[in-house]
C-alpha cells in the first residue's frame, strides 16, 4: 500500500514534523510520530524531519519500458511563422542536458510555412528537427497539435520533452501528457540531470513562490516539463552547426471543434508583466487622490503603475494593473513599492524583480523581507519629495 | 444546459507562513477555502443556468471536509454536488486527479459544459482542465475572460493570450477554464444558505467509481516530489534613514543608477 511511512527506529518523537503538516494528520503517540487518514501525502514533512524517519513509499504502477526512450525534445513554438525566444532558450538548456546524457537534441516545429525556421533551430543547437508544415496547422490549436505529438512520441520515444510555459504551451502540454499517460511538471525554473539515476530533476516554485519543489518522473516517459520563459539562456548561434531536417506529414482528420474567429494583438499598451520600471501601490497610500502621485512618478521615470488586489477591489485601479497571484507576475529592473505591506499572494508576483525599493510605515512589514532597500516612513511624503526631485532635474535640463 | 463546475479546496494562503528553521509551512487552525479561481467558474455556471435553464453540478476530489465548501457553492446556486473522496486518492498528481475527476464526470447521464478555474492557487499548475478534457475526449479553451454568446451547441468566448486575445467558437460539449476578469462572484442569499444546508450532496469512493487502482492517488501519479526548500532571498535590505527629503534623494540616486 502506498503511503507515508514512519521509520520506527529513526523516529525519536521530537514532533518537528507536526509543525509543517498542512493537513494536521501527524501526532505523537507513545513518543513516535503517527499519521492519520487525513494525510494527503503532500510530502512537506519529509524534509522537515531531522532524522530522516519519514518517507513516502509507492509501488511502480508503470508498464512502460523506459529503456526504450532516448533523446531530448524541445517544442519550437511559433507565432505567425516566427519561432518564439523561449524555444531558443529551451534549446540552450536542452543542449547542456543532452551533453550530460550523451544524447541528441531534437526540435519539433509545427505550423504553416515554417520550414525556413528549421535552420534557425539547428543553428541554436538542435541536432535534428521534425517539421510538420500543413494548412491545417496555421493557427495554434491544441486538438491538432496533440495528434502530431502523439504520433511522433509513439514512434520515436523521446526521453524528455520540454515546452515553453507560454499560454499555448501550458494549454497544449497537459493534453499531450494526458494523451500519452505521463507526468508533467508546470512552469519549471531549474532543470538538472541527476548524476546517479540520469533522471530529469525539475524544480518549480510552489505555494506562490514561497517554496521550491524538485520533482521527478521516474517510471513514465517522456519526462515532460513546461519551462518559464526568460529563465534559461539562449546559446550562441552557430550557423555552421549541422543538423537533419525531417518532414512529417499531417494526416489526421480532426473535425475542428474549435474555430478562432478573430485574433487581436494587444496594442502597444505595455502589459505590466513586460514593464522595466514599476511604481506599485498598496493600501498604505491612504487615499485615492494619492494614486496620482504614483502615476506622476511613474511618468517621470518612464515606468508603469502596479497595484495590490485591495486597490482593484475598491475600484482605485484596474485589474490589468494588479500584481500578485491572482493578477500578473512582474519582473522589472526596478520596483518601487509604496504602502504595500506584502501579503503572500502579492509577494508571489514580484519575486522576479531585480531591485526592490520599499516604502512602508510598518518596519516589520513582510515586503521588506524581499526588498533590497528599506524605507520606513510615510510613502506619500516620500513620493512627493521624489517627484519634486525629478521635476527639478527636468527643470535644470530645460534651462541648460 | 447541463454544466459541471470543478471545485478545489485549497489552504487559505493568507495563513501560510514559512518556519525559517524547519523550512515548512506553518498554518494556524483556520479553515481551508474554495480555490479563488473556482469561485468565478461557479458564478459563470450559475449565470448560464439563469439564462438558459438547466442544472449545475459541483464536482470535487478531496478530503471529506470539502463538503463544507461544496455546500457553500450550493448556497450560491449550484444545484447538486459530488465529492470524490477516498484514502486511495491521496497523493494524486495532476494526471491521477484528472483521471479521477473524469470518472465523476462519466457518472453523469450527460453534460454540455465543464467549467474550471484557470488554476488552483496552491499548486499553480493549470493542468487539470486540459488533462480532464483530454481524458473525456472533448475540446478545451484555457484563460477565458468573457462568454460572448452561449448556445445549446456552441459557445463564442474571449480567450486571453500572451499577445492579446482571441475570439473563439467552440462546439459543445467542451471544457473552459476561466480567469478572474470573467465576472464578480455573488454572495449567498439567506434562502441559498438554507438550501445549501441540506441540498443534494453525494460522496463516492474509488470502489463506487470503479476506479482503476493503478491510475489513482500516489500509485497513479507519474510525478514525485523529491525535495522542497525555501528559495534564497536577497540578503538583508539596506535601510535608508532620515527625513522624507533625504530618503527621497537616496531613492532617486538608486533609480538613476538603474535606468
Amino acid at each position: 500500500m502506498a503511503g507515508l511511512v514512519i521509520n520506527q527506529e529513526k523516529c525519536v518523537g521530537c514532533g518537528v514534523c507536526l509543525k509543517g503538516c498542512a493537513s494536521k494528520s501527524l501526532s505523537i503517540v507513545n513518543k513516535k510520530a503517527v499519521v492519520s487518514d487525513d494525510c494527503v501525502l503532500c510530502g512537506i514533512c519529509l524534509d522537515s524531519c531531522p532524522f530522516e524517519a519519514l518517507s513516502i513509499e509507492k509501488e511502480n504502477s508503470s508498464t512502460m519500458d523506459c529503456s526504450k526512450y532516448s533523446d531530448i525534445w524541445v517544442f519550437a513554438e511559433q507565432h505567425n511563422g516566427k519561432v518564439l525566444p523561449v524555444a531558443y532558450e529551451l534549446l540552450g538548456k536542452g543542449k547542456e542536458l543532452a551533453k550530460e546524457k550523451k544524447c541528441k537534441l531534437i526540435a519539433v516545429l509545427i505550423g504553416l510555412d515554417i520550414e525556413a525556421e528549421a535552420k534557425e533551430l539547428i543553428a541554436h543547437g538542435a541536432d535534428h528537427v521534425y517539421v510538420c508544415d500543413d494548412i491545417n496547422l496555421e493557427s495554434n490549436m491544441d486538438e491538432r497539435y496533440v495528434e502530431v505529438f502523439d504520433e511522433l512520441i509513439n514512434k520515436h520515444k523521446p526521453e524528455i520533452l520540454l515546452l515553453g510555459a507560454t499560454g499555448f504551451g501550458r494549454s497544449l502540454a497537459p493534453r499531450i501528457a494526458a494523451r500519452v499517460g505521463t507526468g508533467l511538471t508546470a512552469d519549471c525554473t531549474v532543470l538538472e540531470i541527476d548524476n546517479e539515476t540520469g533522471l530529469l530533476k525539475q524544480t518549480r516554485p510552489a505555494f506562490g513562490g514561497n517554496l521550491m519543489a524538485t520533482i521527478i518522473c521516474p517510471n513514465h516517459r517522456p519526462q515532460m516539463a513546461t519551462v518559464r520563459p526568460g529563465v534559461m539562456q539562449i546559446k550562441e548561434i552557430d550557423s555552421l552547426q549541422e543538423g537533419k531536417i525531417t518532414s512529417v506529414p499531417y494526416e489526421f482528420s480532426v473535425d475542428g471543434s474549435i474555430k478562432i474567429l478573430e485574433e487581436v494583438l494587444a496594442s502597444e499598451v505595455k502589459s505590466i508583466s513586460d514593464a522595466d520600471i514599476i511604481v506599485s501601490v498598496g493600501r498604505g497610500i491612504g487615499a485615492q487622490k494619492n494614486m496620482a502621485l504614483a502615476e506622476k512618478l511613474a511618468e517621470l521615470i518612464g515606468g508603469s503603475v502596479g497595484v495590490t488586489r485591495p486597490l482593484v477591489d475598491v475600484g482605485w485601479s484596474e485589474y490589468k494593473n494588479q500584481i500578485g497571484q491572482t493578477g500578473s507576475a512582474v519582473a522589472p529592473k526596478i520596483l518601487i513599492t509604496c504602502g504595500i505591506s506584502g501579503a503572500i499572494q502579492h509577494l508571489a508576483g514580484i519575486s522576479g524583480a531585480e531591485t526592490i525599493i520599499s516604502i512602508n510605515a510598518d518596519s516589520d512589514a513582510p515586503i521588506f523581507s524581499l526588498s533590497h532597500y528599506k524605507i520606513v516612513g510615510d510613502c506619500v511624503e516620500v513620493l512627493k519629495k521624489m517627484i519634486s526631485n525629478f521635476e527639478d532635474d527636468k527643470g535644470k535640463k530645460m534651462i541648460v | 444546459m447541463k454544466i459541471i463546475v470543478c471545485i478545489k479546496q485549497v489552504p487559505s494562503t493568507n495563513e501560510v507562513r514559512l518556519d525559517p528553521e524547519t523550512n515548512t509551512i506553518i498554518r494556524d487552525g483556520r479553515q481551508s477555502v474554495t480555490n479563488p479561481f473556482d469561485t468565478y467558474a461557479i458564478e459563470q455556471a450559475i449565470q448560464i443556468k439563469e439564462k438558459l435553464g438547466g442544472e449545475v453540478l459541483g464536482l470535487s476530489m478531496g478530503i471529506p471536509a470539502t463538503e463544507r465548501l461544496l455546500r457553500d457553492a450550493q448556497s450560491r446556486g449550484v444545484d447538486r454536488t459530488l465529492l470524490l473522496s477516498d484514502r486511495s486518492f491521496a497523493g494524486a498528481d495532476t494526471l491521477a486527479t484528472a483521471y479521477t475527476l473524469s470518472l465523476g464526470v462519466n457518472e453523469q447521464e450527460s453534460f454540455d459544459l465543464i467549467l474550471c478555474g484557470k488554476m488552483a492557487v496552491d499548486g499553480d499548475t493549470a493542468q487539470i482542465g486540459p488533462e480532464l478534457a483530454e481524458n473525456l475526449g472533448i475540446p478545451h479553451v484555457t484563460d477565458v475572460s468573457e462568454l460572448i454568446e452561449v448556445h445549446n451547441d456552441k459557445i463564442i468566448c474571449k480567450k486571453i493570450t500572451d499577445t492579446g486575445h482571441q475570439i473563439i467558437e467552440v462546439k459543445l460539449p467542451a471544457l473552459l477554464t476561466v480567469v478572474k476578469d470573467i465576472n464578480m462572484p455573488r454572495l449567498p442569499s439567506i434562502k441559498g444558505v438554507l438550501f445549501g444546508l441540506d441540498a443534494p450532496f453525494e460522496m463516492k469512493s474509488a470502489k463506487d467509481l470503479n476506479a482503476d487502482t493503478l491510475r489513482i492517488g500516489l500509485s497513479g501519479s507519474p510525478t514525485q516530489v523529491v525535495k522542497t526548500y525555501t528559495p534564497e532571498r536577497a540578503s538583508e535590505a539596506v535601510v535608508i534613514e532620515g527625513d522624507p527629503a533625504t530618503q527621497a534623494n537616496e531613492i532617486v540616486e538608486i533609480i538613476k543608477g538603474v535606468i
